[in-house]
């Protein structure tokens, strides 16, 4: 019996937590259905008893010198729990009069911690408004709330709501499509790796930007000149530098197998940190610790067009036979992209910024786009578990489109229950 | 040990903040908002890596006469002096580090504003000239494709400039802002951020369950 690899361990863990989750959040959302319904329910029996008719608006309490009618009192206020929300908050609810907007009526929100206490001011709301979120209160302890209606100076309360308790919630409900799709998808991705683990081949496109890694590492060796690798600007907890630096590894390797001459210069301080590592542990993979020195990966700046400005000038002046740029770039990918094309670098790009990627695919050679990035590191060491992911990925990206075309359709002939099966929150 | 810990903070850095998401419950939360805390505290020692690294680098290059030392001069001159008036400006030498109460500037002040803003200007307005000539090689016919990009480029530029607006009488905006941009533009823009999505996911997914393991520097795979 083989011993038993981390990863392995983490990946049973990850099938029976998904199946956990699922099952969890299949009873959490038909039990805040029922309790949802039920306190609805409760709430409209209370309204009915506390609400008071419009006759019966305080009178006593507009002022003397406003000559201003009064204005129509709010009905059937409720005040209950804020839904899927951490605690301490509660949301109050109005209906509001018919001719409200016309009149330019304008609510306040008062609260008190008795019913028949001091109810004091705590927001505003405008003509068109029927809700109020009342933040920073403590759970447990029951508020009652007013809205008075304000015309000017003339104003009328409405009655007290039942008393409301915030409390905190432990599953965001509206979010449950986000749980579904998660599972979906994560089942297809561990499905995929299962089969990838049981030697089922697996059929995985030509990227012509990672097969031409080998041939731009080739051509620096035999320029004797320096190759650089620009790893993006952001940290590495943006996934594109992660991807960035799984390639960069493999670029290391190959560099330590020919003796090339590679450079890495960082904006971010982690990812510079991070590159070392991963250059220095490719050095010793490739048999050639000794070829590694610390300078190869040196750290530049924070600032993104000092940044720009040091490797561009870097690039003028060394004139490198090939440039990655790979990762997350911004408004520096064209200076760093149309200065390596004047110096005649072989350019290879990759990102997942879709503003980004027409300048590099206008100023490289081979750019990798959006999804390709992520599938470097499987693509280029032909890991089986590695590329069983990404033909899960494509399972669900199947998926999807079939969900994207029946929105189209159902939407079209005016059912909405896809759009709205995939809203996000 | 030395491969199981870092592949078991990994899985706890990754899967905490998807519970958070699903999960709203205040302990939960707080956990999720101290790791983002821990994160800045670490790259704040990271950048003190980095700028010791930077010292070393250039010093260096200096000392051995390296190509382009001049320039390592230079850096290391901007580093010493901007270092030196942010920090005594810390400790309310000079008038602090921004402006001082009666509108004039601090050394520090002084120098970001007429040194490193336009210096970074500078840098950034180099863009305009690289958009000319990377769009003069974009837009050449030398195929269909490239001939249909040129075709569409050229509308969408005349349509968002008033001599486009008033030679067209109205249907270049039209063309441009009602069926270019929201349409095929759109549509491909979209096609790419989903693709993109679901390779972050499947990659965030690799690298919580450990199978992903090269950004650790700890070999590819299982």
């Amino acid at each position: 019996m083989g011993q038993l690899q981390p990863g392995n361990f983490l990946l049973r863990a990850f099938y029976a937590g998904t199946t956990c989750l699922l099952i969890l959040g299949c009873i959490l959302a038909s039990l805040l259905s029922l309790s949802s319904f039920a306190q609805a329910e409760v709430q409209a029996q209370s309204q009915a008893q506390v609400v008071r008719p419009q006759s019966q608006a305080q009178p006593s309490m507009q002022p003397a010198a406003a000559p201003m009618a009064a204005p129509p009192t709010v009905e059937k206020p409720a005040a209950s729990d804020t839904p899927s929300d951490e605690g301490g908050s509660i949301t109050v609810k109005w209906m509001e009069p018919a001719n409200a907007k016309e009149l330019g009526l304008k609510y306040q929100i008062l609260r008190s911690d008795s019913p028949d206490g001091e109810y004091l001011p705590i927001g505003e709301a405008g003509a068109g408004e029927q809700e109020y979120v009342d933040t920073g209160l403590t759970d447990g302890q029951p508020y009652y709330y007013k809205v008075r209606s304000t015309l000017g100076t003339a104003f009328a309360d409405s009655g007290p709501t039942v008393a409301a308790v915030a409390k905190g919630n432990w599953f965001r409900f509206y979010r449950l499509n986000a749980l579904v799709l998660l599972a979906v998808f994560s089942s297809a991705v561990l499905y995929y790796i299962s089969r990838a683990r049981k030697a089922k081949p697996i059929y995985i496109r030509k990227i012509a930007g990672l097969d031409a890694v080998d041939e731009a590492v080739g051509r620096a060796t035999e320029m004797g000149k320096k190759m650089l690798y620009i790893p993006g600007i952001m940290s590495v907890d943006e996934l594109q530098t992660i991807a960035s630096l799984a390639i960069l590894g493999h670029v290391a390797k190959l560099s330590a197998t020919y003796n090339a001459d590679l450079e890495v210069p960082n904006k971010d301080p982690l990812t510079f940190a991070a590159a070392r590592e991963t250059v220095k542990e490719a050095y010793l993979e490739a048999g050639r610790p000794d070829l590694f020195r610390e300078e190869m990966v040196n750290y530049v700046t924070y600032d993104q067009f000092a940044y720009t400005a040091s490797v561009s000038g870097k690039m003028v002046r060394e004139r490198p036979a090939t440039n990655f740029l790979i990762g997350s770039f911004y408004a520096e990918s064209l200076l760093l992209a149309e200065t390596g094309q004047a110096t005649g670098a072989i350019q290879i790009s990759g990102t997942a910024e879709v503003a980004q990627l027409p300048f590099f695919v206008v100023a490289c050679d081979y750019t990798l786009i959006g999804e390709e990035l992520y599938a470097a590191s499987a693509y280029l060491s032909r890991e089986p578990v590695l590329l069983g992911s990404i033909k899960g990925q494509d399972i669900t990206k199947f998926l999807l489109m079939v969900a994207l075309g029946l929105g189209v359709v159902f939407t079209t002939i005016g059912f909405e229950f896809i759009s709205v099966a995939f809203k996000m929150q | 040990m030395k491969r199981q810990l870092p592949l078991l903070l990994t899985f706890l850095a990754g899967t905490i903040p998807i519970f958070a998401f699903f999960v709203p419950e205040r302990h939960v939360t707080l956990v999720s908002t101290t790791l983002d805390s821990w994160l800045i505290i670490v790259a704040g020692f990271a950048l003190l890596l980095g700028v010791v690294n930077v010292v070393q680098m250039n010093a260096n290059k200096i000392a051995r006469r390296g190509s382009g030392w001049p320039y390592a001069v230079v850096l290391l001159a901007g580093l010493g002096i901007m270092g030196f008036f942010g920090f005594s400006g810390a400790f309310n030498m000079f008038g602090g580090i921004a402006t001082r109460s009666d509108g004039t500037s601090t050394p520090f002040d002084w120098l970001y504003k007429f040194g490193f803003l336009p210096l970074q200007g500078t840098m950034f307005s180099l863009l305009a000239f690289f958009i000319a000539s990377a769009s003069y090689r974009a837009f050449r016919a030398r195929n269909v494709e490239a001939t249909i990009l040129l075709v569409a480029a050229l509308i969408v530029m005349l349509g968002r400039i008033p001599f486009g607006e008033m030679m067209s009488r109205g249907f270049l905006p039209w063309l441009t802002e009602q069926i270019i941009m929201p349409g095929p533009n759109m549509a491909a823009q979209r096609g790419i951020m989903i693709g993109a999505a679901l390779g972050a996911a499947s990659m965030a997914l690799r690298i919580i369950l450990g199978i992903e393991r090269s950004y650790l520097g700890i070999g590819k795979g299982e």
